[in-house]
């Protein structure tokens, strides 16, 4: 079996892996750095993120509003020592990035122009129209290519880690275009694979986002944090799923049900105005908005389509020069996908699955309880999202935190010893031997990969959507358990070693469902109610017992055990989620 | 910078390029399918028709070029051998000639002067000049010289 | 409306018969599908061995290139309607060499995008705590449009001089090269124009113009590179004016 050395591998090549390798190779460029991942880099979904990303710039604005926001917005379960980290490097990495290229939208005097986003008090989400995670991968990227100690592993799939003994030695992956399988051996480890929302039909989420990191995190016996909060983004096109930016009611837009009536002021999430309002109506966090459409659906106050149930966001009113200046992608989007023109027209929108609060358990320098492996990004929990991450948080996240990663990878690089354990390679031998051996070995016809996702997403949405409860949650564990068991009845069409993406399904959806059984047990196990985790049995929120993060791992036994961990609280106690006020 | 690939990169700098080596299929080195451009592969769009039409055109705007500066040779030998050249360009094989050649000539003048907002990006006064603006001063300028010309003629 | 429509779509496998052939599928149809909702439902229903690439399923990830009825597109974001009653008829990008079925070898792109220097370069580099490199709305607006590529390499496979000279640095990469010359806060063309200004550069580009025709994001990488010769003739002449200056 092949192996390649490094010095760091960073697994996921999107924001927060482009971030983190950059760190290293600044920190120290002896070292080498690969990055391996599934699709060229400038396809990672960081590329769909919209709206902005946020950080103090204003004189305004002061680092404890930012602190207050997120804690408050991700209904206090956020670490609170980390969001004070994040927020004070949120500004210095975002004008690292300036300095990179990141075409940043600009003040007629040439200084970073911000702009109001959901939950936020004040104007601090920087944006590049409509396409800031475009274009901040793309400068991400284009700078990685300056760097002579990063290489990079284009479609190469990685299959699982190697641990042992409670340190990572790197991981096994198949290059695609060959169908080689190569153990990549490196002294620390940074997963930035992003989240899982593809465990649900109905997503905003690229098709790449299978949850990939949390799954190996997993199975290598890392906890899983806070998996049960799945953001619904409030304003999703129906059908396709496709994102349209919060950015639109940060310009002004407003959400409307069938009679034209503003119906978030029905929720106790202020009273209408013209112009928006910080943290009040529209602008209110994507957790309460979200739920408020369940609201307005169970009234009868909603759009009927041939998508189903819809309300309407209607941005007309903003003219066709804002429009075209600020949310030209917003206007592409709408023409191409949904076949109309939101100059003159109004959006259809649901909510659908936009991101996920949880992840892998890191500190606050992405260091996971495993010696030598790290987590950044979406992939990670570190935790500054809660309950309820804010929009335009969490592109900000992924460079501070994969930074810091980054950093903290190259520091404890000296530590791993200068040759992996023979255990570790006996781990790829065997991933090698049940992938070329059995998977791609022709066998009589079973069942297709596609049924057994796409049953597990239809659960996934039925039983652990924006409202849930023990019954139906019980519901959706049998039937994880049940899928799980028909996996092993799965087999490929496909037997070739080219560039096969039936294996590379296989192997995604077996990652789905673990990620989606961490979700299922950490929701179940969560009896209140707090910011996107709804339980019908148990509406309120209840600081006795759950002012704690969900720790969910395998048990030696192969079964989900989840405990709970306080939170860290520094400087804002506990309080009532306030909006609108 | 793809150091740590082992198969060929694709990169035609790569002596492992596609065209270069394994025409058989082996395990784990992918045999890559290359297409062959055909000869008349400028038939495939018109798009492309009318490229190689622009760039044959350019042939006519040599000739004419040519012709002029023949004619003025021509002319600086005196009066008779100017009627001599002028009663050969009567004939109608000349004129058929001509008259393909002034097709082509146009063709070439309108397909370039459509294309020039692509070449030139001009501001003025801090804003962008749009593209109609450049091909319409373009048309503007071939219009006005030719009517100085005919005016210079017909004046005579 | 039909109720389904037909596909034939390329398909080569390079460990079996050797030569590609066109096998055609029947896919349901809906008005609100693209091509790429088609190969996908084959995908999951019909044949698993079909392979292709595909991910954010909004145009903006650029992975979906392919060639539908002739014309390369982002399957994503092509509908199947205006193809009624089909065949539609499904094939990889030209001008990449196949690695099977309809996925390319994007590899010559990714080296020659590094060789045209896509970052900034600046002779002494500012730490983040000095803040911002001022710039106005009009001096982003000088590179705005190039910065808007999302690599799809649509432009690549409707260059047809990038198929007969695969040398050609070619349309995007020039574009990027450029997004970064005009951009006020870089300092780095003198070190670009050594890989512009070669014949593999934009002088191999006869200026077919479908580059700009066929990019989804409205890049204009035509406009790009002639405004780059343009330029860079411009420069020869003033250094042969100037003594002492180099081009």
């Amino acid at each position: 079996m092949e192996t390649v050395h490094h010095d760091v591998l960073v697994i996921g090549g999107g924001g927060a892996g482009l971030r983190a390798a950059i760190a290293v190779a600044e920190a120290d460029p002896r070292l080498t750095v690969g990055v391996a991942s599934k699709v060229y880099p400038m396809r990672s979904h960081t590329v769909s993120a919209e709206g902005g990303a946020a950080a103090v710039i204003r004189p305004d604005d002061s680092l404890d509003e930012h602190a207050y926001d997120t804690i408050s917005g991700g209904d206090w379960l956020c670490d609170q020592d980390a969001v004070e980290v994040f927020v004070q490097e949120a500004p210095e990495e975002m004008l690292r990035l300036e300095h990179w290229g990141c075409p940043w939208g600009r003040n007629p005097d040439g200084r970073i122009a911000t702009r109001p986003f959901g939950g936020m008090k004040l104007e601090r989400t920087w944006y590049a129209a409509d396409k800031t995670g475009f274009h901040l991968l793309h400068t991400l990227y284009q700078t990685s290519l300056r760097f002579p100690s990063i290489s990079f592993h284009d479609e190469w799939f990685v299959v699982d880690l190697l641990v042992d003994k409670g340190r990572c030695h790197g991981a096994v992956a198949i290059e695609l275009a060959s169908g080689k399988i190569v153990a990549l051996i490196a002294r620390s480890v940074v997963l930035c694979t992003g989240g899982g929302g593809r465990i649900y039909p109905f997503t905003t989420n690229a098709n790449i986002k299978t949850g990939d990191g949390m799954a190996f995190a997993y199975r290598a016996g890392v906890p899983l944090k806070d998996m049960e909060f799945i953001q619904y983004h409030p304003t999703g096109l129906p059908f396709t799923g496709i994102l349209i930016t919060e950015a639109t009611r940060g310009e002004g837009g407003w959400l409307v049900n069938k009679d034209g009536y503003r119906y978030l002021q029905d929720y106790d999430l202020g009273t209408p105005e013209p112009k928006p309002v910080k943290r009040s109506m529209e602008l209110g966090p994507r957790d309460r908005l979200s739920q408020a459409f369940v609201g307005e659906e169970e009234k009868g106050r909603t759009v009927t389509t041939q998508w189903g149930e819809v309300v309407h966001l209607d941005i007309r009113h903003l003219g066709e020069k804002l429009i075209d200046e600020r949310l030209p992608f917003v206007r592409e989007l709408c023409r191409k996908y949904q076949k109309i023109d939101p100059v003159r027209e109004l959006i259809p929108v649901r909510p659908v699955v936009h991101y996920m609060m949880g992840g892998v358990h890191t500190d606050i320098d992405g260091a996971t309880p495993v010696a030598g492996l790290f987590a950044a990004g979406e992939v990670a929990c570190v935790s500054i999202n809660g309950a309820n991450r804010l929009g335009s948080n969490s592109l900000t996240e992924l460079l501070v935190f994969g930074a810091r990663a980054g950093r903290r990878a190259v520091r404890e690089a000296g530590d791993a010893p200068d040759r992996p354990p023979d255990a570790a390679l006996t781990q790829a031998l065997d991933m090698e031997r049940q992938i070329h051996g059995n998977l791609l070995r022709p066998a009589e016809k079973g069942e297709r990969v596609a049924t057994i996702r796409e049953e597990m997403q239809t659960s996934l949405e039925a039983h652990a959507g924006i409202y849930r409860e023990e019954e139906g949650l019980t519901t959706a564990r049998d039937k994880l358990q049940e899928l799980r068991d028909r996996m092993a009845g799965v087999t490929l069409d496909d037997t070739s070693l080219t560039f096969n993406t039936e294996l590379l399904h296989y192997l995604e959806v077996r990652n789905l469902l673990d990620v989606a059984e961490a979700v299922v047990h950490s929701a179940l196990n969560r009896e209140e109610s707090r910011g996107s985790h709804q339980r019908r049995d148990f509406p309120e929120r209840n600081d006795d017992r759950f002012l704690a993060h969900s720790l969910v791992r395998r048990s030696v036994e192969g079964e989900p055990e989840v405990e709970l961990l306080p939170v860290t609280i520094t400087r804002w106690e506990p309080a009532e989620r306030v909006y609108g006020k | 910078m793809k150091s740590q690939a082992r198969i060929p990169t694709g990169r035609i700098s790569d002596p492992g390029y596609p065209q270069a080596s394994n025409p058989e299929y082996t395990r784990h080195h992918p045999r890559w399918y290359r297409r062959h451009m055909p000869i008349f592969w400028w038939l495939r769009k018109f798009a492309y028709t009318k490229f190689i039409l622009r760039e044959l055109t350019s042939q006519p705007v040599m000739y004419a070029t040519l012709f002029l500066l023949g004619k003025v040779w021509v002319l600086s030998r005196g009066p008779e051998a100017y009627e001599i050249f002028v009663q050969w360009l009567s004939h109608p094989a000349f004129l058929a000639f001509h008259a393909l050649v002034l097709v082509g000539l146009l063709f070439h003048t309108v397909t370039w002067l459509n294309l020039t907002p692509k070449a030139l990006v001009l501001r003025v006064a801090g804003r962008k000049v749009p593209g109609w603006a450049i091909v319409g001063a373009h048309y503007g300028a071939w219009l006005g010289l030719s009517g100085v010309i005919l005016w210079i003629l017909a004046g005579r | 409306m039909p109720d389904t429509v037909k596909l034939e779509v390329f398909r080569y496998r390079p460990e079996g018969e050797g030569e590609p052939l066109y096998e055609t599928f029947e896919v349901p149809y809906r008005d609100e599908w693209m091509v790429l909702d088609a190969l996908n439902q084959i995908k999951d229903h019909q044949d698993g061995t079909l392979s292709y690439r595909w991910a954010c399923r909004m145009g903006v990830c650029g992975s979906c290139g392919m060639t539908v009825n002739g014309e390369p597109v982002l399957t994503c974001a092509t509908y199947l309607e205006p193809f009624l009653p089909g065949p539609i008829r499904v094939e990889p990008l030209h001008g990449f060499p196949v690695i099977r079925d309809l996925v390319g070898d994007l590899e010559d792109f990714v080296g020659k995008l590094q060789r045209v220097k896509p970052w900034i370069i600046r002779e002494e580099e500012r730490s983040p705590s000095e803040g911002e490199y001022l710039q106005t709305p009009e001096e982003m607006d000088a590179y705005k449009r190039y910065s808007m590529c999302i690599n799809c390499m649509l432009c690549y496979a409707a260059c047809p001089i990038y198929e007969l000279e695969p040398g050609f640095i070619g349309p995007a990469a020039i574009a990027l090269a450029q997004r970064y010359n005009l951009d006020s806060r870089d300092e780095g063309a003198r070190e670009r124009h050594e890989v512009l200004a070669e014949h593999e550069g934009v002088w191999s580009c006869t200026f077919v113009g479908e580059c700009s025709i066929v990019c989804p994001k409205d890049v204009d990488p035509a406009g790009a590179i002639q405004r780059y010769k343009v330029d860079a003739t411009l420069d020869f002449f003033r250094s042969l004016v100037t003594p002492g200056r180099s081009p």
